[in-house]
């Protein structure tokens, strides 16, 4: 059976308007902690992408040199790039002047929107993803934060990040070009303060999410974190890291969620059977830990159900 | 319960339009419940009911393959399920018959926008039984073209079957999925195309499961089904599409249980 257009249109006419869109007073009003020298954090919520808080739920930080103030991940939308843009200017007291975006997803990329795309710098492979996914990610964003959205144009990145040691406004930094949990993620140590900054490389408390992932890339990138000396850790989501817990716990759940997935297939559960699974209480202080799961099970499932369940003996007639 | 022969007596006695019983409000207020209601219950009894479990994730996070799990096994007499999402444009993606086997289906659906998705779980007495709630899902899962597709290799694997079995007491739990593109017909030039039909039997040929599917069955569809199998025995699967070609494959017996404490 098919849907005629006409119960169709009655079906649209039918649903209530959403009452969001009549009044819509949405604000970002990003904070800025001080934790290093010339060094902020700026606190995403640690909660899915909803409406209700306009999609500001990446960390940002917010790094003072002499040249201008640079930003790291400008944030999900044009207004949100703008109040990041702002603060730091109140917080540094001098503009941005460099903006760097860890990765494609649209909580740390399209905030550059605000920006001249001159000053926006990235991996090249991060630029590709955006080409590749930008305009269904956007679509996706318009869809779920509206009127946040309003005047968002994708941006691409012109300045290209190449990994290695790199100076700006005087202040050193250490860039990583890695990836895994997308197809790449830029991580940058500050030096003067031994600060790590990991984009989406490590969640803190709050579950890592899979969209892109390739789970063994993710880990050698880990290893590599793991093997720089650092004093304090900037997640892509959650607290802070001051005692060199996040990566632990990053790779932690992604071991946890790789052996689940394959036990789930191997095992006779259907997805959603898998997505009720019940998640280890060492997991307990993970934010969204349900929802990434069951987004987990929907980003890997299919495949591993071709990896692991056997072709059918053909019957010829 | 009324015996289903009294039951039928009763309603040929009746003249058509009074035989209809009026539906009951609907718990999810959707704009379509009452189109719906009228098509597929055909004025049989229909009533909400908590036995009927559907299983479905928080959110859509492809609403190219949404996981669905329906179990009726709480229900006595439970002999058809019939999946639907009130506001795809093909609404109805199953209509699964379990013949020796438990009223328990789960599948992957495409979600074309926000819409309740329901079980509905017909009786012996033709009375019918539903579960279902809303999922938010952001648009275009039925208008979108599939991934193999868009990659273009969907007419090398069309028709691969991959499938294991797993013991759950006296009775086998059965995987089986398909390569298809599962054309729903909603995408510019590309026709409608899916699998339609799916017959489970046991190896000698005594059929145990039959659905009949439709367009809104996610690309390359995975089925899980629980069938009655106190011998141990080996199965074959068969299935046809709209273009009328013919799959078929063989099951070895089940050698081992289905992964315990599903719930903790
Ligand atoms: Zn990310």
């Amino acid at each position: 059976m098919m849907l005629t257009r006409r119960a169709m249109l009655g079906a649209a006419l039918a649903l209530p308007v959403a009452a969001r869109a009549e009044q819509f007073a949405g604000r970002y009003e990003p904070r800025a902690e001080p934790i290093a020298d010339g060094l902020w954090m700026v606190r995403g919520a640690d909660a899915p992408i909803e409406f209700g808080n306009g999609g500001a739920i990446a960390n940002s930080a917010l790094i003072a040199t002499e040249a201008g103030t640079v930003l790291f991940d400008p944030g999900v939308s044009l207004t949100h790039g703008q109040a990041l843009a702002a603060l730091a200017l109140q917080v540094t007291g001098i503009p941005v002047a460099r903006v760097y975006v860890s990765h494609l997803h649209p909580d740390h990329a399209f905030g550059a929107a605000a920006f001249d795309p001159w000053i926006v710098h990235a991996l090249p492979a991060t630029r590709k993803e955006l080409e590749r996914d930008g305009e269904g990610l956007s679509d996706a964003m318009y869809d779920l934060l509206a009127d946040w959205m309003k005047g968002t144009n994708l941006v691409l990145p012109l300045g290209d990040v190449a990994a290695g040691d790199a100076t700006f406004g005087g202040r050193d930094f250490r860039m990583f070009a890695l990836s895994g949990h997308s197809g790449g993620d830029l991580a940058l140590l500050d030096r003067r303060t031994g600060t790590l900054i990991a984009g989406d490389l490590v969640f803190h408390d709050r579950a890592p999410s899979t969209p892109h992932a390739d789970l063994p890339s993710w880990r050698a990138a880990l290893d590599v974190l793991e093997a720089t000396p650092h004093k304090l850790l900037l997640p892509g989501h959650g607290p802070l890291d001051t005692d060199h817990t996040a990566i632990t716990q990053t790779r932690d759940w992604l071991d946890w969620i790789d052996a689940t997935l394959r036990k789930a297939v191997a095992g006779g559960l259907s997805m959603a059977e898998a997505g009720d699974i019940a998640i280890p209480g060492r997991f307990a202080r993970l934010k969204a830990a349900r929802y990434e799961w069951q987004r987990s099970v929907s980003h890997f499932y299919p495949g591993l159900e071709e990896e692991l369940l056997p072709r059918l003996q053909e019957i010829r007639p | 319960m009324m015996r289903p022969t009294i039951f039928l007596a009763a309603i040929a006695a009746l003249p058509a339009s009074a035989s209809a019983q009026a539906l009951p409000a609907d718990p999810l207020d959707s704009p379509m419940w009452q189109y719906h209601a009228e098509r597929l219950f055909a004025g049989m009894p229909v009533s909400f009911d908590e036995r009927v479990k559907i299983e479905m994730p928080i959110i859509a996070e492809n609403q190219h393959a949404f996981p669905v799990a329906i179990d009726a096994r709480a229900l006595p007499g439970a002999r058809r399920i019939v999946l639907f999402a009130d506001l795809n444009p093909i609404p109805v993606a199953l209509d699964y018959r379990p013949l020796a086997a438990e009223p328990f289906i789960a599948t992957r659906i495409k979600l074309d926008q926000a819409t309740p998705v329901r079980a509905a779980v017909q009786l012996e007495d033709g009375s019918w039984h539903l579960a279902g709630k809303w999922i938010d899902a952001s648009g275009g899962g039925c208008s979108a073209p599939p991934v193999s597709r868009v990659r273009g290799d969907w007419a090398e694997h069309l028709g691969e079957i991959r499938g294991s079995g797993w013991h759950e007491g006296s009775e086998t739990r059965l995987r089986i999925s398909f390569r298809h593109p599962m054309d729903t017909g909603l995408v510019e030039n590309i026709p409608a195309y899916n699998i339609d039909n799916v017959t489970v039997s046991r190896a000698d040929g005594t059929p145990l499961a039959r659905m009949h599917v439709f367009g809104s069955v996610a690309e390359d569809p995975a089925f899980t089904v629980i069938v009655d199998d106190p011998a141990r025995t080996a199965f074959s699967v068969s299935a046809r599409d709209t273009g009328g070609l013919e799959f078929s494959g063989s099951l070895a017996p089940a050698t081992r249980p289905v992964m315990a404490s599903l719930h903790p």
